[in-house]
C-alpha cells in the first residue's frame, strides 16, 4: 500500500512536470501550427537562469524568500526568451508551417550547445531550499517533498491558465483561434497578438518546470529539456492539440503508468508502454482526448 | 451612382492552378449583389480574395477598390476593420464557444457594439446566449454567423451561401433577414438557390471558367430560362424547361466576351423593378 | 488540370541562363569527374593542411570520409521523405539504428557471419518501417512527425537500457571482428571500407532517382504539392507514402550496416532523436528535392561536425575572447545557427547557390557590355 501511494504522488509529480511542459507546447501549436522544438530550450533557460540567479542576483538565494526571487528571475528569463524567439524567428515564417519547426530545430541545437559551451556538458548540483530535500509521510509513504512543490505549482499553473483562457478577452481570441485562426482575423482581429502571448505562457510554464523540475531532481544539465521534451510532446498528442485540459489528463496518464510500469515491470518498460498508449490513442481517436483532429 | 466596391482585372492561381483570370465587376453601393455560376467556378475563392484569405500557396493579381480603399495585399483583419464584413461558408461559427462569447469576439475596441440591432434581427440568439454555438442548428447557427458581423457597422457585406444544407422553411427565414440587412448596407452575395436570389438580388454577376460570363439585372437573368439554363446549368426557380441541347448564344446583349473588363457593370439595372 | 509536378520543376537548377558552352556540355559528366575523383583518391599521398589531418590516404582521413559519403547516402536517402514526397519524420534514426544494431548483435552476439548479418539487418529496418509507417502514416503533417518521433524513442530506450544484455546499454557494444571478413577489418583495411561507404552512396543515389524519375516518383511529388489532388485522381496516397517511408527506411538500415563496420560497432547515440534532427539539417542545408543537394548536405555536416571540434580547440579560435571561442568551439552551436540562417536566407539549400551564382556572373557579365 505504501508503495501504491508513493508510487502515485511520484507519477502524479512527474506528471506535473510534463504538464507544465506540454501544456505549453499544446496551446501554441493549437493556435499557431508552430511545433516547436526549441520548447526544450526554455526550460533549460529557465533551469540555469534560476541557477544563476540564486548564486548572483543580489536579493536572491537557495533559500526561503530567496529561492522565490530566484525562481522568479528564472520564470522571467524563460519568458523573454520565448517572446524573443516568437518576435524575431517565428513571426517572420507567419503560416509556413515547415520553415517554422525547422528554425526552432535549429534554435533547439543552437540553444542547448550554447548552454552547454556556457556551463559544461555535465550536471551541476542545483541550489535548493532544505526542505524540499526533505519527505513528507503521507498514508504511511515517504514522498519527496521537490515533488509535491511540482504538484502544487502543476495545480496552481492549470487553474491560472484555465482561468485566464475563460474570463479575459485574450482568453476568448486564444480559445477561438484554437478552431478556426483563420475566423478570427475575419472577425477583425489581429491573432498574431495572440501568438506572442501563447508563447510567453509557454515559455513561463516550461520555465518554471526547468527551476521546479532541477529542485526536483538536484541537478541542472543542458540535456534536461530534450529528454522531457519527447514525452512532452507525446502527452500533446494524447491529450489533443490545443486543449489544456487534455493535456492534464494526458499528462496524469503517462506519468503514472511510466512510474508504475516502470516499478513493477522493467525499468524502461514504462517508457514504451506510453508509446504504446500513443499508438492505441492515435488507432482509436486521432483528435486526442480533447481537442482539434491532430491533422493540421 | 459610384459603386461600392470595383473589382478589376482579378486573376487568383491556388498551387498552379488559374481559378480566377481577370475578373472585373462592381457592386452597387445598395442592395444586393448576386455573385453566381456553376459549382467550383471561383466564386467562394473570388469573396476570400477580397477579404485576403487566398491560402498561402496562392496568388492574387488585379485591383481591387472600396470607394478609395485599396484592398489587396492588406491583411485580413484591418480589412474587416475597415468595414468588409465577411460571412464564410458553412458558418463558421466557433463550435466550443458560448453563442454570448461569439458576440463578444466580434466586439472592438473603440466602437459601441450594436447588440440590439442584432437582437432586434435575431431575438433567438439573445434566448441562447449561454449556448454552446455547436449545440445550434444550422439555421440558428448561420443566423449567429450573420449576427456576429452586424455587432459592427459595415460599408458592405460579403456573404457566401448562407442557405446551403438549410431546410426550406429556415432558406426563406435567412433570405429575410438578408433582406432586411441588404436595407442598410450593400451585401455581394454568393448563392446557388435561385428562389433567394429572386428574393434578394438586383444585379447579378455570373461567372464561368474563371471570367466573368455576364452582367447585368439578375431578374431579367432569371426570367429569360434559355439564358439562365446556358449560364447556370439549371433552369430558373420557376421550373421552366427548355429542350436540351440549346445554342450556347443565348438572346439578350449583356453577353460578356471571356476576357473582356468591360462587362457593362449595372447596365441592365434601369429596367429592374 | 490535374497534371503532377516532377521533381525536377523545383529544382532550381532548372532555371539556369545561358552559361558558358564548354560548361554546360561538361555539366551532365560532372558526376562522373567526382566518382572518378572520389575513386582515386585513396591512392594519392596529398596533404591538405587544415582541411585533413593526415594524407588523403592516411586512415584518419578516409575513415573521416568514409562516414561523410554514408552520411551523404543517408541524407539522400532521408530526402525520399521529405524533400520528395513533403513528409516531415522525425524518426528516421531508428532505421539507421536498426541497421547499425542489427548487425552488431546479428554477429557479436548471435555469432553470425557478415554476409547473413547484413541482409537480415537491412530486412529486419525494412519491416520496422513498414509496420511504423503503418500505423504512423494515419496521421499527417506535424502529428506525423510527432508520432515518428515517439516510436523513434522507443527504439532509444529499448537501446539505453539493454533489455535482454543485448545492446551493452550506454557503454554500447563493440563489434566482434571474427564474424567480418578479414577484408574489412584493421587500420590497413580502411580504404576498403571507404570503397563500401561509397558504394552505398552511389547506390542511394541511384535508387533515389530511378523512384522519383518513375511513375510513382511523380505521385510522390503530387503528395507533396498537394495531397488532396492526389485522390482526386483516384489514387491512394498512403499506399505510395507508406512505399516511400519503407524504401527510406530500408536505405538508412543499409547505411547502418555501413556504418556499423566503419567505426567497428554501435553506440546508443547514434538512436538520439538529435541524429534524426541532423538529416532534417543535412537535407535543408543542401537542397530538399534536387538530386545533389542532400548529398553535399550530408558530406558537409559530418565533415564540419568532426572538423569543428578540432578547429574548436585550436589556436585560433583560443586566442578569441571567452564569449566567442566557447560557442564556437560547440560544432552544433555553429550548425544550428548556419541553419536558420539558411532556412531564411537560402531556403533550397546549397543546391540553389549554383544558379544564383551563375545569375550573379551572368549579371556581371552582362551589365558592362549593356552600358557601353
Amino acid at each position: 500500500m505504501d508503495a501504491v501511494i508513493l508510487l502515485t504522488l511520484t507519477g502524479l509529480g512527474l506528471a506535473a512536470l510534463y504538464f507544465l511542459v506540454a501544456s505549453g507546447l499544446s496551446l501554441v501549436f493549437g493556435l499557431a501550427d508552430v511545433l516547436n522544438f526549441a520548447h526544450g530550450l526554455f526550460l533549460g533557460v529557465g533551469a540555469y537562469a534560476t541557477w544563476w540567479a540564486a548564486g548572483n542576483l543580489p536579493g536572491a538565494g537557495s533559500d526561503g524568500f530567496g529561492f522565490v526571487v530566484a525562481v522568479a528571475f528564472g520564470v522571467a528569463a524563460g519568458t523573454l526568451m520565448a517572446v524573443l524567439v516568437e518576435l524575431v524567428l517565428i513571426r517572420p515564417l507567419y503560416s509556413r508551417t515547415i520553415e517554422q519547426v525547422l528554425v526552432t530545430v535549429g534554435l533547439s541545437l543552437a540553444g542547448v550547445a550554447l548552454l552547454q559551451a556556457t556551463w559544461g556538458a555535465d550536471a551541476r548540483p542545483f541550489p535548493r531550499p532544505e526542505w524540499t530535500r526533505q519527505v513528507t509521510t503521507i498514508l504511511g509513504a515517504q514522498v519527496p517533498n521537490g515533488g509535491l512543490l511540482l504538484i502544487v505549482a502543476a495545480v496552481l499553473v492549470l487553474a491560472a491558465i484555465l482561468a485566464f483562457l475563460q474570463w479575459t478577452r485574450y482568453g476568448l481570441i486564444i480559445r477561438a483561434g484554437v478552431e478556426n485562426r483563420e475566423m478570427v482575423t475575419a472577425l477583425g482581429i489581429d491573432v498574431r497578438k495572440a501568438f506572442t502571448l501563447v508563447f510567453a505562457i509557454g515559455g513561463a510554464a516550461a520555465a518554471l518546470a526547468g527551476a521546479l523540475g532541477s529542485v526536483y531532481f538536484g541537478t541542472v544539465s543542458p540535456q534536461q529539456g530534450g529528454s522531457l521534451l519527447i514525452f512532452a510532446f507525446i502527452v500533446v498528442v494524447i491529450g489533443g492539440m490545443g486543449s489544456v485540459v487534455g493535456s492534464a489528463y494526458a499528462a496524469v496518464a503517462v506519468g503514472l503508468l511510466q512510474q508504475f510500469v516502470n516499478y513493477y515491470g522493467t525499468s524502461g518498460l514504462g517508457d514504451i508502454c506510453v508509446v504504446a498508449l500513443l499508438a492505441v490513442v492515435l488507432l482509436l481517436r486521432p483528435q486526442g482526448i480533447a481537442g482539434k483532429v491532430a491533422t493540421a | 451612382m459610384e459603386p461600392i466596391l470595383a473589382v478589376q482585372d482579378l486573376s487568383v492561381r491556388i498551387a498552379g492552378l488559374h481559378i480566377l483570370q481577370g475578373v472585373s465587376f462592381t457592386v452597387a453601393p445598395t442592395g444586393v449583389t448576386v455573385l453566381l455560376g456553376r459549382n467550383g467556378v471561383g466564386k467562394t475563392t473570388t469573396l476570400r480574395a477580397l477579404v485576403g484569405l487566398t491560402p498561402r500557396n496562392g496568388e492574387v493579381r488585379g485591383t481591387v477598390r472600396m470607394q478609395t480603399q485599396t484592398l489587396l495585399g492588406q491583411p485580413t483583419h484591418r480589412l474587416v476593420r475597415g468595414g468588409l464584413g465577411y460571412v464564410p461558408e458553412d458558418r463558421c461559427v466557433f463550435a466550443g464557444l458560448t453563442v454570448a462569447e461569439n458576440l463578444r469576439l466580434a466586439e472592438r475596441r473603440g466602437s459601441t457594439a450594436a447588440y440590439d440591432r442584432v437582437f432586434a434581427l435575431f431575438p433567438e440568439l439573445q434566448r441562447r446566449s449561454r449556448q454552446r454555438a455547436g449545440s445550434l442548428s444550422g439555421g440558428q447557427q448561420q443566423m449567429l454567423a450573420i449576427g456576429r458581423v452586424l455587432i459592427n457597422d459595415n460599408r458592405l457585406l460579403l456573404v457566401d451561401e448562407p442557405t446551403k444544407g438549410l431546410a426550406p422553411k429556415v432558406v426563406t427565414e435567412v433570405a429575410e433577414v438578408l433582406a432586411r440587412v441588404a436595407e442598410s448596407v450593400p451585401v455581394l452575395l454568393v448563392e446557388q438557390n435561385l428562389a433567394v436570389v429572386r428574393r434578394l438580388a438586383r444585379d447579378a454577376v455570373v461567372l464561368a471558367a474563371g471570367q466573368v460570363a455576364w452582367t447585368g439585372d439578375a431578374q431579367r437573368l432569371l426570367a429569360e430560362t434559355e439564358l439562365t439554363r446556358s449560364l447556370l446549368g439549371v433552369g430558373s426557380a420557376e421550373g421552366h424547361h427548355t429542350a436540351p441541347g440549346s445554342s450556347h448564344t443565348a438572346p439578350g446583349s449583356h453577353h460578356a466576351a471571356p476576357g473582356s473588363h468591360h462587362a457593362a457593370p449595372g447596365s441592365g439595372r434601369k429596367d429592374g423593378h | 488540370m490535374t497534371e503532377v509536378k516532377s521533381p525536377e520543376v523545383t529544382a532550381p537548377a532548372a532555371a539556369v541562363p545561358s552559361e558558358p558552352a564548354g560548361w554546360s556540355r561538361l555539366r551532365p559528366f560532372l558526376p562522373l569527374v567526382v566518382l572518378a575523383v572520389a575513386l582515386i583518391l585513396p591512392y594519392s599521398t596529398l596533404h591538405l593542411p587544415g582541411i585533413f589531418e593526415g594524407a588523403l590516404n592516411s586512415p584518419g582521413t578516409l575513415q573521416l570520409l568514409a562516414v561523410c559519403l554514408v552520411f551523404g547516402g543517408l541524407a539522400a536517402g532521408y530526402d525520399l521523405l521529405f524533400g520528395r514526397t513533403g513528409m516531415l519524420s522525425f524518426g528516421h534514426a531508428l532505421y539507421f539504428a536498426a541497421g547499425v544494431y542489427g548487425t552488431d548483435i546479428l554477429i557479436t552476439r548471435v555469432g553470425l557471419p557478415l554476409w547473413q548479418a547484413a541482409p537480415l539487418a537491412i530486412v529486419g529496418g525494412i519491416i520496422l518501417a513498414g509496420l511504423v509507417g503503418a500505423v504512423a502514416l494515419r496521421t499527417v503533417g506535424i502529428a506525423f512527425a510527432m508520432v515518428t518521433l515517439a516510436f523513434a524513442q522507443v527504439g532509444a530506450i529499448l537501446v539505453a537500457r539493454d533489455f535482454g544484455g543485448l545492446t551493452g546499454g550506454e557503454e554500447g557494444l563493440p563489434l566482434d571482428v571474427a564474424g567480418v571478413p578479414s577484408g574489412l577489418v584493421g587500420v590497413a583495411n580502411t580504404v576498403n571500407l571507404y570503397w563500401l561507404a561509397l558504394a552505398y552512396l552511389v547506390v542511394v543515389v541511384f535508387v533515389v532517382h530511378r523512384v522519383s524519375n518513375s511513375p510513382t516518383g511523380r505521385v510522390l511529388a503530387g503528395v507533396r504539392d498537394d495531397e488532396r489532388r492526389i485522390g482526386v485522381l483516384g489514387l491512394d496516397p498512403y499506399r505510395f507514402k507508406l512505399v516511400a517511408f519503407t524504401l527510406a527506411g530500408g536505405l538508412a538500415a543499409a547505411g547502418g550496416v555501413v556504418y556499423c563496420l566503419i567505426v567497428g560497432g554501435a553506440s546508443p547515440h547514434i538512436t538520439s532523436s538529435e541524429l534524426t534532427l541532423s538529416l532534417l539539417v543535412m537535407v535543408v542545408l543542401g537542397g530538399p528535392g534536387t538530386r545533389w543537394g542532400p548529398v553535399l548536405g550530408g558530406i558537409l555536416y559530418m565533415y564540419l561536425d568532426h572538423r569543428l571540434i578540432s578547429v574548436g580547440s585550436s589556436g585560433a579560435i583560443d586566442a578569441l575572447p571567452a564569449f566567442l571561442s566557447r560557442p564556437l568551439s560547440q560544432p552544433l552551436f555553429v550548425l544550428g545557427t548556419v541553419f536558420i540562417l539558411a532556412v531564411y536566407f537560402f531556403p533550397g539549400g546549397l543546391a540553389s547557390l549554383a544558379p544564383r551564382l551563375a545569375l550573379l556572373r551572368n549579371a556581371l557579365r552582362l551589365g558592362p557590355r549593356r552600358e557601353s
